[in-house]
């Protein structure tokens, strides 16, 4: 129960030259073709497995919400097939055709008989739908006086009321407030805790992180990359990025890690290393002690403006700290060809113990997606380990000055 | 077979959309339900009093004078369901692309909801009219049960016609627009509201071609004569609408898939 197979699965939509072409193609007594094919989606291949979670990645337009609804069964493929044993709730949009002069609970007991629920089911778990929801007397009221936050509380309640073997959710939870959010992600948690398939959409980089256990990278109507969240999402943020001549590069390190280097190579990081106080090279370093972070760069062309900018991640590859030397207002101008310039941020690591990478940036402004000269992915690793504090948990070294009175 | 085992596990979400519909038309009105009874009442009024009262219309050849008001009832409100059948029918996937875009579900579900909920309209308006009947002494007995197999005929008839429009609305929008003004044009060219007899000899002889002048003429025998229809005159209607619901439903299966797309 639970296994979504999706095998060869192709959409496109037919285009019309003019108006007349297509009721040419439908008298006609004999087959004619007057209609051009546009594939939205091609050759797509994948396997989830009962009980996997798994993130659907790309820019817009990429087709990520056309395959969820060839996955669902709303639209039908042109090629190949979809294949899901068990049974699927999807929360593709939001508000699933509620009907604006209906109360919620009403509208609620249709939504329920739209997923093949009866009516008596939906009357038993609506309790439950109402409490979840939590929209208060909202519950009876029409649903044209509700916000969209409470359209999409009410929808998520509905569609996840009873447990699905599959459960597929589109861009909607990012509707709700933080408080909301927080909930729905708890209730996918517990479902995936017992068994239920997940397969979401999201631009969310944590939430992919935190809850898939594979991604799926779809570029322009092809399924780009299968892998771990990680890999994936580094991928896709140097593809962001991607322009004309820019490589994007994969490599596995010595740890197994896969490092992704991308970029028009004007300008690329030849060392990088952590340094302790006493000016050594170190790869495990103290909570709370002073450190530089020393960044080689040599650049292959003349460079008119140059940022380097750097990111730590923890070991799920969220984000702890980040920043560049536009921030710290330190660009360098008018760099020359064959320049190698040495970077030494100095600070001070107040992280909590365990293992951490480095990826660093190499742009003319803030962001890299003007001039991508090299985005760099597990450039470096290290770990930071408690030697010298009392025991302390979490991911940042938050040491208070005591002070009880009594 | 797949789709008829669908339409079974869907049937809460059928009844109740029936439901839901029926109560939406009068949701924020005071009266609510009572004008689904007002409406027809106030129609059956106006044409008894206009036509037998003011206007003094009589039938040639029956000596009543409510004939005339009975006689265009039993016309108009039959015409009304197949009008609404069809006319809903045209609209039907159009009117719901909202949820056949985000839903997954059997489309079929539709055009079932559509006639279920025409069918409850004519119901009551029909109910109404046989109380009329009754109270003043027009029921024509148990020729009356007639009525039922001719108004299954004309259901199927505008079933199949409303499926077929109703696909081809979705690909030619032009479909819509057409059938509204040739349903008006169909309507006069069928003796709804003047007798048959005063249409001239070579134009009546074109109403073989009209099946729905043999279904009205079969209402106005229960209803104003009070005999039996000819049955074999249903003949081509019922062979017609068994045609186009094969027709229509071949044709829905075959691009209910891209319809999803056009929408």
């Amino acid at each position: 129960m639970g296994r979504i197979q999706v095998s060869n699965l192709g959409k496109a939509y037919k285009q019309y030259p003019n108006r007349w072409s297509r009721v040419a193609e439908w008298v006609s007594p004999f087959p004619v073709k007057r209609h051009r094919l546009k594939w939205v989606l091609e050759d797509i291949n994948f396997t989830v497995e009962a009980g996997q979670a798994v993130g659907i990645i790309g820019i817009n337009g990429a087709g990520k919400s056309t395959l969820l609804k060839l996955i669902t069964g709303t639209t039908q493929p042109s090629t190949g097939s979809v294949t899901i044993t068990g049974r699927v709730a999807a929360m593709l949009e939001l508000g699933m055709g509620f009907h604006p002069d209906f109360t919620g609970r009403q509208n609620a007991v249709m939504a329920g008989q739209l997923l093949g629920l009866s009516v008596e089911d939906v009357l038993a778990l609506m309790p439950q739908i109402e409490a979840f929801a939590d929209i208060g007397d909202y519950i009876d009221q029409p649903v044209r006086v509700y916000s969209s936050g409470m359209q999409m509380r009410l929808a998520f309640s509905v569609a996840t009321a009873r447990r699905p073997d599959v459960l597929i959710v589109d861009e909607a939870l990012s509707v709700g407030d933080a408080y909301f959010q927080h909930k729905s992600f708890d209730r996918i948690r517990e479902f995936r805790r017992q068994g239920t398939t997940l397969l979401i959409v999201s631009h969310d980089k944590a939430a992919i992180q935190s809850i898939c256990d594979s991604a799926i990278l779809l570029n322009a109507g092809k399924l780009a990359k299968q892998g771990s969240p990680e890999e994936i999402m580094d991928f896709y943020n140097a593809m962001i990025a991607e322009k004309e001549n820019q490589v994007i590069r994969q490599e596995i390190r010595d740890d197994g890690k896969i490092q992704t280097i991308s970029g028009t190579g004007e300008a690329t990081v030849t060392d990088i290393a952590l340094y302790n106080a006493r000016n050594e090279r170190v790869e495990t370093v103290d909570v709370g002690s002073d450190n530089i972070l020393q960044v080689k760069v040599r650049t292959k062309a003349a460079i008119p403006r140059l940022v380097l900018g750097y990111m730590i991640k923890d070991r799920l590859g969220q984000t702890i700290f980040g920043t560049n030397t536009h921030l710290k207002e330190q660009p360098l101008e008018m760099v020359e060809n064959g320049e190698e310039i040495i970077y030494r941020f100095a600070f001070r690591m107040n992280l909590g113990p365990g293992s951490y990478s480095v990826a660093t940036a190499l742009v003319s402004n803030d962001t890299h997606l003007e001039n991508n000269y090299e985005w760099r992915d597990l450039a470096l690793l290290f770990n930071v380990a408690n030697l010298s504090k009392s025991h302390f948990v979490g991911c940042a070294w938050l040491d208070p000055e005591l002070d009880i009175q009594r | 077979m797949n789709m008829l085992k669908g339409v079974w596990l869907y049937r809460g979400f059928i009844l109740g959309s029936v439901q839901r519909e029926f109560q939406s038309k009068y949701r924020n009105s005071i009266l609510g339900a009572a004008w689904t009874v007002i409406n027809p009442l106030a129609m059956i009024i106006v044409y008894t009093v206009i036509f037998s009262q003011i206007m003094r219309s009589r039938l040639p050849g029956v000596d009543n004078n409510l004939a005339y008001s009975i006689y265009l009832c039993a016309g108009t409100l039959t015409w009304g369901l197949f009008s609404e059948i069809t006319g809903r029918g045209q609209t039907v996937f159009l009117e719901n692309a909202n949820i056949i875009k985000k839903l997954s579900f059997p489309r079929i579900c539709l055009p079932i909801i559509m006639v279920l909920n025409a069918g409850l309209n004519f119901s009551i308006i029909f109910s109404l009219f046989t109380a009329f009947l009754l109270i003043t002494g027009n029921f024509p007995g148990w020729v009356f049960f007639a009525i039922f197999p001719v108004l299954l005929l004309q259901a199927v008839f505008a079933t199949g016609l409303g499926m077929i429009l109703g696909v081809l609305n979705v690909f030619f929008r032009d479909v819509g627009q057409f059938f509204s003004i040739f349903l008006q044009f169909w309507f006069w060219f069928t003796p709804i509201v003047y007798p048959v007899g005063i249409l001239p000899e070579n134009i009546r002889r074109l109403l073989v071609f009209n099946p729905m002048a043999a279904v009205v003429n079969a209402y106005q025998d229960v209803l104003v004569s009070q005999h039996m229809p000819h049955w074999q005159s249903l003949l081509p209607i019922t062979v017609i609408g068994a045609l186009l619901c094969l027709f229509g439903m071949r044709l829905f299966r075959k691009h209910v898939g891209e319809m999803v797309d056009e929408l």
